[in-house]
């Protein structure tokens, strides 16, 4: 699905909430336009919640947005682009699983659930910097640097928990492999519950195919922006999620490797409640910054044009049509071994 | 000449269970031993056999052999797993003193203040080539297994395993790793510390690393835990060896909401090295001695010796560039998808 798709999609459900505003409302309906916060039970217009990016107007609790959520606040300058690779790119189902519900069934739970094919949308951004108004430089020309292309990846957990499955791998691999051909700094916005079960083994193995693709950007000198969002756990974590140049948290983001659960289980021992936020995690030294969701567009592109001046890499113009490189084409998968066993 | 070969301390090596030392029966062959507990008692009998109960022995005898042949020709996923998992079943420690015989000098410690136990390596030889091994250690036995802490790392010891391969890499050293862990241990101090960011890094240092790396899964080698030691070149699998993205029984309670499922998620999850092969992962199968590598530790460290001298000489001649290259597409290409249409 295209940006676009998603505004209309979103403008279409805005206008399904104010039809409804004459008559006595349904619990349905109340919902959507109320919501309560999980942290401090404050009931919240859903219209002002939208204005404020999802954060609590009472305590700042920031609640989990999705792919086309975050999109939108980021992408809130007239002028800023977005140019979606691998839209189409789908899970199989190389083990036939099925667990309670075919992988299959899941499939199509997760993506009417999330309005998408897959866990992560993935594609090359252009941002714009604001213009702050300043009545000395009012006559300066604007300067060149007034925008910043970047990589961009955003992993949805509304789609089976954010799980990282082979198109997740795919899709970020191919998304890195984009960013070193045209020197572009890469973002990946991570909110996932770990490698998906479903695909077994191969979902594991995505999470080496992710790090490789990361040493050759590490090696090309190439900015990379990890940004963990609630919550980050398991594959993800262990994975790319943590291997950015700067690795910034959003406030109040559950991050970890193992669940908290699984830990209290093992350790016999209550956890501090604070254990795996944000901000627990910089204050052991896991994370550079824990940062604001208001302030996130603005850090972002700080950061990027920091790291573009001093390292002089500067993003090569890349068209729509070369993009089409980095778009994927699947072969059927095939379950017939091209490797020997060892002779013994 | 000095031979530079130091004796492993008492608490982290045990001999290899060797075939004249009783093996434990798992659950699964239970109808085997039913039978030959049978056996035994009218074996006792000794010479009073009368006629009837000699061809009685004879019909029990080849039902056994039967049985045993269908226990292993039918064998499954959860059966592997106990094998896998059998308390005598050959450990790292073990693997090293039968393949390099001569040579073993552990190196110890992460130089930021700890030495894991779950993770060790040092420097054997093979073929007169000098190697850099590096594994998960299970012990023998409750102390043991303690002191290892099960086979399952803290941070200190993926840094410590990633101190080594750059050790090695700075001597062209090959690098062999074997994996049999349950996975990472989950406990407050390694979130504190980083586990999830060590195992990362792991991964992407062994990506770049200009030399030969192997790496063998022993046992079960379960999440992202082993793959902080098992980025490799070639990966090979003992024919019973299960390599997994969540431990059947974590898979079962979250997905089947109940860990007795275990044996169903075991089967799902399609994690034998027949499968691993399948799906491009795993390179080669090593087979083990009929009914487990722990019935012949010995026969099964022969075959593994044989085939880490194959791999070696396979990459031998390859560059520095060349081995990261290799490492690459053989990642890059794993992975299942199809195209959706468009909405
Ligand atoms: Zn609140």
């Amino acid at each position: 699905m295209s940006l676009r798709d998603w505004f209309a999609k979103k403008k279409q459900k805005a206008r399904l909430n104010a039809d409804g505003v004459n008559r006595k409302l349904t619990d349905d309906e109340l919902c959507s336009i109320w919501v309560q916060c999980y942290s401090c039970n404050a009931t919240l217009p859903r219209k002002a919640m939208e204005h404020n990016q999802q954060v609590c107007m009472e305590c700042e609790y920031h609640f989990r947005i999705g792919a086309s959520d975050r999109i939108q606040q980021l992408f809130c300058q007239e002028d800023d682009t977005f140019i979606e690779l691998n839209a189409n790119l789908g899970p199989a189902d190389p083990l036939t699983f099925t667990d309670t519900q075919p992988y299959r069934k899941r499939q199509v739970g997760a993506r009417s659930k999330s309005d998408l094919n897959e866990a992560v949308v993935t594609g090359i951004a252009k941002l714009h910097r604001m213009q702050e108004p300043n009545d000395d430089a009012a006559d300066t020309p604007p300067t060149i640097d007034e925008a910043e292309s970047f990589a961009l990846g955003i992993m949805d957990f509304d789609y089976l928990g954010g799980s990282m499955g082979s198109v997740v791998g795919e899709k970020l691999t191919c998304l890195a492999e984009c960013a070193l051909k045209y020197d572009l700094p890469l973002v990946i916005f991570s909110s996932s519950g770990g490698a998906r079960m479903q695909e077994g083994t191969l979902s594991l193995m995505q999470m080496v195919k992710t790090g490789t693709v990361l040493a050759r950007l590490h090696d090309a000198g190439l900015l990379y922006i990890s940004v963990l969002t609630e919550p980050t756990f398991g594959g993800v974590t262990a994975s790319f999620g943590t291997l950015g140049d700067v690795i910034l948290a959003e406030k109040g983001a559950r991050i970890g490797f193992a669940g908290r659960r699984v830990i209290e289980q093992t350790i016999r021992q209550k956890l501090p409640n604070d254990f795996q936020t944000a901000g627990y995690l910089m204050k052991y030294g896991q994370v550079d910054r824990v940062v604001h969701r208001h302030n996130l567009r603005h850090e972002l592109l700080e950061l990027i044009r920091l790291h573009r001046i001093s390292s002089g890499k500067t993003p090569k113009a890349v068209s729509q049509g070369q993009l089409l490189d980095f778009e994927v084409n699947p072969s059927p998968f095939l379950l017939t071994p091209d490797a020997e066993p060892v002779p013994v | 000449m000095v031979t530079l070969s130091t004796p492993p301390s008492k608490s982290d090596i045990t001999e290899p269970v060797e075939a004249s030392q009783e093996v434990t029966p798992l659950p699964f062959e239970q109808p085997l031993v039913n039978l030959q507990d049978k056996i035994d008692e009218l074996a006792s009998a000794g010479d009073d056999l009368s006629v009837d109960m000699n061809a009685e022995l004879t019909r029990l005898r080849k039902q056994a052999a039967d049985v045993k042949e269908k226990l292993y020709s039918d064998i499954t996923p959860a059966n592997r797993l106990q094998i896998a998992r059998h308390p005598q079943r050959p450990n790292f420690l073990e693997l090293v003193r039968a393949i390099s015989p001569n040579t073993w000098i552990e190196l110890h410690g992460d130089r930021g203040g700890s030495d894991d136990r779950a993770i060790i390596g040092g420097i054997g030889e093979i073929d007169g080539r000098p190697v850099m091994l590096v594994g998960t250690q299970k012990g023998r036995g409750m102390k043991e297994n303690l002191h290892h802490n099960f086979g399952m790392a803290n941070p200190e010891g993926y840094r410590k395993a990633l101190r080594l391969f750059q050790h090695a890499e700075k001597f062209n050293m090959p690098i062999i790793t074997m994996i049999d862990t349950p996975g990472a241990y989950p406990g407050m101090d390694g979130e504190e510390k980083g586990i999830g960011q060590a195992i990362a890094f792991n991964i992407r240092e062994m990506a770049r690393l200009k030399v030969p790396v192997i790496s063998v899964v022993l046992g079960e080698a379960s999440s992202g835990g082993a793959l902080g030691i098992g980025v490799a070149n070639k990966i090979y699998m003992l024919e019973h060896a299960l390599y997994t993205v969540i431990s059947p029984e974590g898979c079962a309670s979250i997905l089947w909401r109940s860990a007795e499922h275990a044996a169903r998620a075991a089967d799902a999850l399609k994690i034998t090295a027949d499968d691993l092969m399948a799906f491009g992962i795993a390179d080669g199968k090593i087979t083990e001695p009929f009914g487990g590598a722990h019935h012949q530790p010995k026969v099964l460290a022969n075959r593994l010796q044989i085939a880490l001298k194959e791999g070696l000489s396979d990459l031998a001649s390859a560059s520095g560039e060349e081995l990261v290259e290799q490492r690459y597409q053989k990642y890059r290409h794993i992975g299942a998808y199809e195209l959706v249409d468009a909405e």
